[in-house]
């Protein structure tokens, strides 16, 4: 039986469109009056943060809100993980008070693939961001806003589109659960990063990768700019912050070479100066305050799919019979 | 559980059409009429179709009282997924679109139609799902079919046929815009 969401490659092309048509109509949602529907009442949420997070932690509580759900809120400082607690006892914990979803974000890549299949918890796991690994509602909101932007001149669909993501590779669970989903949706994604910033083994990766910025823009749909996460970095990756910002940022004489369609993307928090310039994330191209608008609506249609009927209509497999 | 009525039956095609796009055109004709006599003219009238073939039947509609009182009247589609009360005993559905004329429906005459009036189960989900979309001066209700059975105190305001059915059947409504042609359709015993 699907119940997780662990990893963009659950998703079948199948899968992701129906979150995308899903996701369609809880966005319409923000024009009602009331911005409440019942699908998930008397359902509890949880959102499991491990590590520190604005956007998506906000964006899920949103989420599960305006679809009914009632929301824990749990953060790794103040609680009893600061005093040593394991994932297992704060599982058993959570499983002990009932929750029907627990929304997780950790540190540690795989963390909520241990949740999910440990047996601690009954509940549907819902991967927030697990160290440099994956991010798939991130992706998912990405897909989305780039199909409504980019799909109605390409048929309804991502299919063929040239997607430049550029920057921290090595670090980014955006960079690879975008890769592995805008892959399953037909389009042809290019990683553009320094030699020292693309993880081993990109090659099995399902895209293209240059380290040449200049070469790629002009016939990029999509750029989406990563930020360099020094919050990650033990070692000497680049020279010095000037010169990545002038070989990999995105300023305004970058800009000038794009398409006239081509839109401006960052997952945040962004570095202004660092990886993308003021003047081009407030430009008319940049959709990056849309990312978090259509992030709710994402997160409701995930939420919704995974929780709304007798059975998960999108997802991962149970542990039990993966 | 409210029988999907309009969705189609796998298996041959056994059944027996009770409805022929004539006898459907005469009806939609007649309920235009109806709620335009109802309701004194077409002021403040919103038709709502609830999907799938509740929209086309609203389209439809809308056309035809245009056609009588020479101006459009406004026609939508209310999806009524997430208000379902057996939304819990099947697999998540894939919601259906939602669109909500200019206008809203505050203080106006909202019309709901439906392809087939059944256990009465999707009309209280669309009353709940209208109550947050705004407060209508009045719901009516009109329906292509009414084949009995109800579960529940609704009852339509405009019906185009009273199809007395027993509980094993299945009608099948057709329509052009999805199907690529208009019948009412009787399966199963005794068809």
């Amino acid at each position: 039986m699907k119940k997780h969401l662990l990893s963009a490659a659950d998703l079948t092309r199948e899968d992701a469109e129906l979150v995308l048509a899903t996701a369609d109509e809880m966005r319409s949602l923000a024009d009602r009056p009331i911005k409440k529907l019942p699908a998930l009442r008397g359902r509890t949420v949880v959102n499991l943060f491990f590590e520190d997070s604005t956007r998506t932690r906000i964006s899920f509580e949103a989420a599960a809100k305006r679809l009914s759900a009632d929301v824990i809120n749990f953060s790794a400082k103040g609680s009893s993980l600061s005093k040593g607690e394991s994932l297992k006892d704060t599982a058993l914990t959570l499983e002990a008070m009932g929750c029907d979803a627990v929304v997780c974000r950790h540190g540690a890549s795989g963390a909520p693939h241990r949740l999910a299949n440990s047996g601690w918890v009954r509940a549907s796991v819902v991967n927030a961001g697990d160290g440099t690994h994956e991010h798939p509602t991130q992706a998912l909101l990405d897909a989305f806003t780039m199909w409504r932007h980019l799909g109605p001149r390409n048929g309804g669909t991502l299919d063929g589109l040239r997607i430049a993501i550029v920057g921290d590779v090595l670090h980014s669970r955006v960079a690879r659960s975008n890769a592995l989903l805008l892959h399953t949706l037909g389009a042809e994604v290019t990683l553009i990063a320094p030699p020292t910033l693309l993880p081993v083994g990109i090659h099995s990766w399902p895209v293209e990768t240059s380290y040449d910025l200049d070469a790629v823009l002009p016939k990029a749909d999509a750029v989406m700019m990563l930020r360099v996460q020094r919050e990650r970095m033990n070692g000497g990756f680049f020279p010095t912050a000037r010169e990545y910002s002038r070989r990999y940022g995105l300023d305004g004489r970058r800009m000038a070479t794009l398409q006239d369609h081509t839109i401006v993307m960052h997952p945040g928090p962004m570095v202004r100066g660092m990886e993308i310039t003021a003047d081009v994330a407030d430009s008319a191209r940049s959709v990056i305050v849309e990312q978090v608008t259509n992030g709710v609506a994402v997160r409701m249609a995930v939420l919704y799919l995974l929780l709304g009927g007798s059975e998960p209509a999108v997802g991962t497999t149970d542990g039990a019979d993966a | 559980m409210p029988a999907p009525a309009a969705t189609p039956a796998p298996g041959p095609d056994t059944g027996r059409t009770v409805l022929d796009s004539g006898d459907i055109a005469r009806a939609l004709s007649r309920i235009s009429h109806e709620i335009l006599e109802r309701n004194k003219g077409a002021d403040d009238l919103v038709l709502l179709g609830i999907p799938s073939r509740g929209v086309p039947l609203a389209e439809r509609i809308a056309e035809r009282i245009a056609a009588v009182e020479g101006r459009a009247v406004p026609s939508g589609s209310l999806d009524v997924t997430m208000y379902r009360d057996d939304l819990r005993l099947k697999p998540a559905r894939t919601l259906l679109p939602t669109q909500i004329p200019d206008g809203g429906i505050d203080d106006k005459v909202v019309v709901l139609v439906d392809d087939v009036l059944f256990s009465g189960r999707t009309i209280r989900a669309a009353l709940d799902a209208l109550n947050d979309v705004g407060r209508p001066r009045a719901v009516q209700l009109a329906v292509l079919v009414d084949r009995g059975h109800r579960e529940l105190p609704i009852r339509a305001d405009f019906v185009g046929k009273n199809l007395p059915t027993s509980l094993v059947q299945r009608v099948r409504v057709h329509l052009n815009d999805v199907d690529d042609e208009d019948a009412v359709i009787i399966e199963g015993a005794g068809a």
